[in-house]
């Protein structure tokens, strides 16, 4: 779900940087006003987590490989404007030492796998736990939550890549840049999302609040909470 | 740091089982991700290589390119694992640093109040 350099026309990976910039200046602002001295490590724990949850690439046999994020878990630890610096700091790692996601796609990368995904899966999980405030029925709208949160990134990650045979296609019928269209892209990303890597997201998700509720470390989980936007 | 003990740890083994990821989609005949193919993966998709991303796919030189040490590419497994374990120390290191750095810079001028 990392968009490598050379998949989206300047106008797209242009607008997705301008779209980050002031979520990036709000979420600097509300981390600011928000973020304990006792939660700060929580920062810099989540944004390694993520980077490693990316690392166990999970595939469909025969087809391609994806991955969990974590990105919804974090929201739920430190919020959801925490969780987007925490993932920035994890996609431009990636993209700039280890190559995986392009340079010029970070805006793009951090607007649906930084921001949208942490976001819808934060509101999901925060709806559901309204009907099912049992701890185990926040661990599983939790879950919910990240299978939620990964598909919504992916679908507008798909729609960046469907995008681009509509808006760079040469005269002679050849893709500028990313070939496929919509109806290309977007159920051959969904499909695994749906079906497999969302699982694991929502699996990973809902077991790892499930283990914070009955440890110690139980104030993660309610730090975030009243404080969301 | 203490009370995030249990949680560091959890993430020193998640970077020693990392090569999970690498062995099991080789395990079941997977390929990359959709969207993430190299110019010349796309090229015998489609029959050429975009003009633009030509020009842009190569932008960037990474230095631990796709979680290998660089001169690794076709290394046997084994030594491809232990890089990816490499790499995941190296993102933990990075990672965590770039948190901690801006953890204090947007939390360090409330004073020094600690919980």
């Amino acid at each position: 779900m990392h968009i490598p350099d050379g998949y989206l026309g300047p106008p797209t990976y242009l607008a997705a940087y301008a779209a980050c910039a002031p979520l990036w200046a709000i979420a600097a602002r509300r981390v600011r006003q928000t973020l304990s001295a006792r939660q700060a490590p929580l920062l810099a724990i989540a944004a390694a987590f993520s980077f490693l949850v990316m690392m166990f690439n999970i595939p469909l046999p025969g087809g391609t490989t994806g991955h969990a994020v974590g990105g919804v878990l974090i929201a739920i630890a430190i919020g959801p404007w925490g969780a987007m610096l925490s993932l920035t700091i994890a996609l431009v790692i990636q993209a700039f030492v280890f190559g995986d996601g392009g340079i010029t796609a970070i805006g793009a990368n951090c607007l649906n796998i930084a921001f949208l995904m942490p976001f819808t899966g934060y509101y999901a999980y925060s709806f559901l736990s309204r009907f099912f405030p049992s701890d185990k029925g926040k661990a599983l709208a939790a879950g919910i939550g990240g299978w939620v949160g990964l598909n919504c990134a992916a679908l507008t990650t798909a729609l960046m890549f469907g995008i681009q045979p509509l808006f760079h296609t040469a005269p002679d019928g050849r893709a500028l840049y990313s070939p496929y269209p919509i109806s290309v892209a977007v159920p051959a990303i969904l499909l695994g999302h749906v079906f497999l890597f969302g699982v694991v997201e929502a699996l990973v998700t809902g077991l790892v609040v499930h283990y914070l509720q009955r440890s110690r470390s139980a104030w993660i989980l309610h730090s975030a909470a009243g404080e969301a936007v | 740091m203490k009370e995030f003990r249990v949680l560091w740890i959890a993430l020193l083994v998640m970077a020693l089982a990392s090569p999970i990821g690498l062995y099991l989609p080789r395990l079941v005949k997977a390929g990359g991700a959709w969207g993430e193919w190299g110019l010349d993966e796309i090229r015998q998709m489609i029959g050429y290589a975009p003009a633009g991303m030509k020009k842009t796919a190569d932008i960037w030189k990474a230095p631990v390119p796709e979680y290998a040490l660089p001169g690794q590419e076709g290394a046997p497994l084994s030594r491809l694992s232990l890089s990816y374990i490499l790499s995941a120390f190296i993102g933990i290191g990075a990672c965590g640093g770039g948190g901690y750095l801006l953890a204090r810079w947007l939390t360090g001028r409330r004073g020094k109040s600690r919980a």
